[in-house]
């Protein structure tokens, strides 16, 4: 299966890149929808009996994914009018960087990791690693509030990757988990980012600080 | 019985958003948070045979059942402020407000009952979703966005969790085990686990239940939440669901106590404890909002729980009793604050002083809640704190108990100046003033918080000093 499985992998690690590169919220939002798929459609590779219960995750998955989570977003941008500008804290080019270091260092650490026979010589260890270390750099160096929604999912397809070698051993879990993560993401943030909109006219998290600490006023 | 203790609170949740009238409503809580805590006392010292279901799924043991008995009893608390707090608040529907302090109560007797690693974080994930709706009850900007923080760290710190416990399964797998997330089998199993998978494990999972729980560095949705919630909710969070995610980490320490990585774990939680409480000291200074300062204050008190779980034996004793005692002095700190900040409008020190004399017995419960909060005699947190030094130094753990005594100085006059500068003086003429006074249904759960967490200083009932004693057991020996 590392055949098909392998190049599906680098494909969604080449996303990782290109959503920490490009500039046009648009463009992050069709590249995480776009990984979104390609994972989802991972276990039918990975898993050659695909039960049911395991072709429904698939279908519920992808189309969460790669069709109602993309659109939500898109339409809360247009009703909010954000600009299609990332506006990142970190530039684009420093992003890259850290996620060329975070994805070395993921391959690195997970040579450390034993994996089992069955999984041997697979990326999906250093790939899954590499992802949720690309979600974090979304969700801590982009401003406006839609891109750390995509941080977050980007977080999530990371997870789910790791999920693939435990979907036979504890599927409750990895269906559960995945779907309950799902859940929060769209519902809640949609919800939110609908709130935001509305009370700010604007999704930037950048009006999203009027609650920090103040600093002990200078004696007059 | 496993059953009806999910069930109760959810039938009740699904009543509180049925019944129409707001005026109504809120006297639901009180009476719904009454029959839980019969259902658990119940549960927790009549039931003839163990609470269990779902094939094992559900399943009551000692360490549960401190957790659970706490929740209850703080939630019937928090529900009967509330049924007096609601009706001030009629301009706004209570009717999501309700019924989200019923979800709540479900998921977090969910957290306690559930004996699968993989439901556990079914029921904490579902306890950010369910309690998210109260932080935005107030309806404007602030609580907006706390509520927006609160959501996205708690859900990174969930998903970080989650995939901690995918570690942790991953870790039999590479072990030619069957892969399993029952507690249990995972205590008996770890010893044969494969060690870089559980050390990975333990820290992902310590960090995403850590950052439910509020520890420093992942607290920082804290001061938010807990600054615009109203101060039921601030009770609530701070009492009952960080209890949950204590009790989360309880049980992954307990799982990886059994390892090689068991030392690595110790260490591991004793510093992230007495960094939460000096991050919580620091802040605490010159703290203008008296709401943002109980956030500190509960930063802290994790730290300290953490740290007694860290150095072991009657510190796990003390941190398992702190728990209860913390829990109960936060509910009188949170409410009486709010009630303070009910009557002026604000909860910043530059226009709120002389509560003393407004808010007579809202502004002295705030002082007696401080004083023992921080280790005040003859005070439950003071027994419990004493307990956990007395353990820390005999332990040998010198340097830890030495930064745990400067720690609590420091908090002390930190959290003393802001408390001081609230209850003392008089209000001047320009201090904004509302309709609000202290009246019974707002102060009388306040007063029994106080007195039961008075009670705890001089005199520990023996069913909870035996079920304490079982729980620290369990909790260092859990075959």
């Amino acid at each position: 299966m590392a055949q098909i499985l392998d190049p599906l992998l680098i494909l969604a690690l080449a996303l990782n890149f290109y959503a920490l590169g490009v500039s046009r919220i648009r463009a992050v939002i069709d590249a995480v929808a776009l990984q979104g798929m390609l994972l989802g459609l991972a276990p039918l590779v990975c898993h050659t009996g695909t039960g049911v219960r395991g072709l429904l995750l698939v279908v519920v998955t992808v189309v969460l994914k790669g069709v109602v989570i993309p659109r939500l977003l898109v339409r809360a941008m247009r009703e909010a009018n954000i600009q299609h500008e990332v506006s990142p804290y970190v530039g684009h080019m420093a992003s890259l960087f850290l996620g060329a270091i975070g994805t070395g260092l993921a391959l690195a650490f997970s040579f450390a990791l034993p994996v089992a026979d069955a999984h041997a010589g697979l990326l999906i260890v250093p790939a899954s690693l590499a992802t949720v270390w690309t979600g974090f750099l979304l969700l801590t160096t982009r401003r406006k509030a839609i891109t750390q929604v995509l941080g977050y999912l980007v977080l999530e397809n990371g997870i789910f990757l790791f999920g693939l070698l435990l979907l036979e051993a504890v599927p409750f879990l990895v269906e559960i988990g995945v779907l309950l993560d799902l859940f929060t993401g769209v519902f809640v943030m949609g919800i939110i980012i609908h709130q935001i909109s509305r009370s700010f006219a604007s999704i930037s998290t950048e009006h999203l600080t009027e609650l920090r600490e103040q600093l002990p006023e200078m004696q007059e | 019985m496993a059953y009806l203790l999910l069930l109760f609170p959810l039938t009740m949740a699904a009543a509180a958003f049925a019944v129409p009238s707001d005026r109504w409503r809120p006297r639901l809580l009180p009476l719904g948070a009454a029959g839980h805590l019969c259902l658990v006392l119940y549960a927790l010292f009549a039931s003839p045979q163990p609470v269990t279901g779902l094939w094992g799924w559900l399943y009551l043991d000692a360490l549960d059942k401190v957790v659970l008995g706490f929740q209850s009893l703080l939630f019937l608390l928090c529900a009967w402020y509330a049924a007096g707090y609601l009706p001030l608040r009629s301009n706004r529907t209570n009717r999501v407000f309700c019924a989200c302090l019923f979800a709540v109560s479900t998921t977090m007797t969910l957290v306690c009952l559930s004996h699968h690693l993989g439901l556990m974080w079914v029921g904490m994930e579902a306890t950010t979703l369910a309690s998210a709706p109260m932080l935005y009850f107030n309806h404007n900007s602030r609580s907006l966005e706390a509520t927006w923080k609160y959501l996205l760290i708690g859900s990174v710190g969930i998903a970080l969790a989650l995939l901690g416990s995918f570690f942790l399964a991953y870790s039999a797998l590479q072990s030619g085990l069957q892969s399993t997330l029952f507690f249990d089998e995972l205590v008996r199993e770890v010893p044969q686990l494969s060690a870089p998978w559980l050390h990975a494990a333990f820290v992902l999972l310590f960090v995403g239940y850590g950052t439910k729980m509020g520890l420093a560095p992942m607290h920082t949705w804290k001061p938010d939440a807990y600054g615009e919630a109203p101060g039921v909710v601030g009770t609530l969070l701070a009492g009952g669901v960080t209890s949950c995610a204590f009790l989360a980490i309880l049980r992954v320490y307990q799982i990886i106590r059994a390892s090689s990585e068991a030392a690595f774990a110790r260490e591991l939680m004793i510093f992230m404890g007495l960094l939460s409480m000096a991050c919580a000291a620091v802040f605490m200074v010159r703290q203008r909002d008296f709401k943002r300062m109980l956030a500190y204050s509960s930063v802290e008190h994790m730290g300290i729980l953490v740290l007694g779980i860290g150095i072991g034996g009657l510190a796990a004793y003390g941190a398992l009793l702190h728990l209860i005692n913390n829990g109960l002095t936060k509910a009188v700190l949170f409410l009486s604050a709010g009630n303070i900040h009910r009557a002026y409008g604000s909860k910043l020190t530059d226009q709120v002083c002389g509560a003393m004399g407004r808010v007579p017995i809202s502004g002295a419960l705030f002082l007696a809640g401080f004083l023992a909060i921080t280790g005040a005699p003859p005070f439950g947190p003071f027994v419990s704190e004493f307990t956990i030094i007395s353990a820390t130094f005999a332990g040998g753990h010198y340097v830890a108990g030495a930064l745990f005594l400067v720690l609590l100085a420091a908090v002390f006059i930190g959290m003393g100046a802001t408390v001081l500068a609230v209850v003392q003086g008089t209000p001047s003429e320009s201090t904004a003033s509302t309709s609000y006074r202290d009246r019974f249904a707002t102060v009388a759960p306040i007063l029994a918080a106080l007195l039961l967490a008075l009670l705890l200083g001089l005199w520990i009932p023996a069913p909870l000093e035996n079920l304490l004693r079982e729980a620290a057991r369990f909790l260092e020996n859990p075959r």
